[in-house]
């Protein structure tokens, strides 16, 4: 994949996450008080309400691509070698794609009351 | 009849007393040295005297074996790029008085490895300023049949003429962060002369130039810093380049 390409992807997941994650920031601290939104059965609750556990998956996929690209890149610039740039790219894909299918699962889970 | 002014030139320089000044130079061979180790000389300087003439007059009285690359003397050649008091910048164009500083210290350009002493090898810059492709590309020519002058308006040679001032000194690529610590990053000369030609309308080879750049250790590496835009010694800006040029390549600009 071109540079330019992986870098829209970049700054497009950046933008993404900022406004997602204002807008679950918003919802904690409109919807109830923040102390009584950490409350397990809000959590739980939260999850249960399908378009905010989209929203969740949402944030994590974009935190996810982004973040682990971010990490790439800053490997890339400590170090340099063919094989060395081939783990660092393939490492954090594989990286990126556990952690994703870590955090859907738990998403899945517990929307399905499976907690 | 005397000119006054002449007159007023003559006697302010028998009036100027000659300072002195420490140059602490540093030296090096990689031959057989195991590290820089820095020398002290004393020398005389006027209110015009350059940091050049200094390590010249040091290198002519003082110690002949000090190793300096130099050509023009008037910042047109980019040969005698080195770190004086800590900042990248052309000897031949760094008057000794306008330091403010009794402790001169000169230094091998960041970035670039040492040849000896002052000299560093630009080789790698020339390599990344000819992977750029620095001509213009297109199937005519001013010289083929049917074909006449490529006439610019002065507004769309404004859009590059600022880059072509280039002399290669390679300041740029010494005082970037980014070089410091990619060794395959392209680094700001090259890109600067990217945008150069793309920037230029007779160039047809935009898509190729922007291709060479798109690359995980080309124009994404760019952490905008703007240190090369600060020491540049012909007042351009590769900084606002490079941005130019990531414009293009997020269809920005066109």
């Amino acid at each position: 994949m071109r540079e330019s390409i992986i870098m829209k992807i970049h700054y497009g997941t950046a933008l993404g996450a900022v406004v997602l994650v204002a807008v679950h920031i918003l919802y904690r601290i409109t919807m109830m008080s923040f102390g009584d939104s950490l409350e397990y059965e809000n959590v739980v609750a939260n999850y249960k309400f399908v378009p905010y556990a989209i929203m969740l998956e949402l944030i994590l996929v974009l935190l996810s691509v982004h973040g682990f690209n971010g990490l790439r890149v800053i490997l890339l610039e400590l170090k340099q070698g063919k094989s060395y740039e081939k783990v660092v790219t393939y490492g954090c894909l594989a990286s990126m794609a556990i952690l994703i299918a870590y955090g859907s699962r738990t998403i899945l889970m517990t929307s399905m009351g499976m907690t | 009849m005397t000119d006054p002014q002449i007159v007023e030139e003559q006697s302010s320089a028998e009036s100027s007393s000659s300072k002195t000044v420490t140059l602490r130079m540093a030296k090096f061979n990689p031959e057989h040295d195991s590290g820089t180790q820095f020398v002290n000389f004393q020398v005389s300087y006027e209110r015009w005297t350059t940091v050049l003439d200094a390590i010249l007059d040091v290198k002519k009285h003082l110690d002949h074996s000090v190793a300096v690359r130099y050509s023009c003397r008037q910042a047109s050649c980019g040969s005698c790029g080195m770190k004086i008091n800590g900042r990248p910048r052309l000897a031949c164009f760094t008057k000794i008085s306008e330091l403010n500083s009794d402790v001169i210290t000169v230094e091998p350009m960041n970035n670039y490895p040492i040849v000896r002493d002052l000299v560093v090898d630009l080789e790698r810059m020339f390599d990344t300023h000819k992977e750029m492709k620095p001509f213009i590309i297109r199937e005519d020519s001013e010289i083929t049949t049917n074909t006449k002058e490529f006439l610019q308006t002065p507004e769309q040679v404004e859009e590059y003429i600022q880059f072509a001032n280039c002399i290669k000194c390679g300041l740029c690529n010494s005082a970037c962060p980014t070089m410091a610590t990619d060794s395959s990053f392209l680094g700001p000369q090259a890109l600067t002369q990217a945008y150069r030609y793309v920037a230029d309308n007779r160039d047809k080879g935009k898509n190729e130039r922007l291709k060479i750049i798109d690359d995980s250790h080309g124009i994404w590496r760019c952490h905008f810093a703007g240190s090369c835009s600060q020491v540049c010694p012909k007042g351009v800006d590769p900084a606002m380049g490079i941005q130019m040029l990531r414009g293009h390549l997020l269809g920005f600009k066109k």
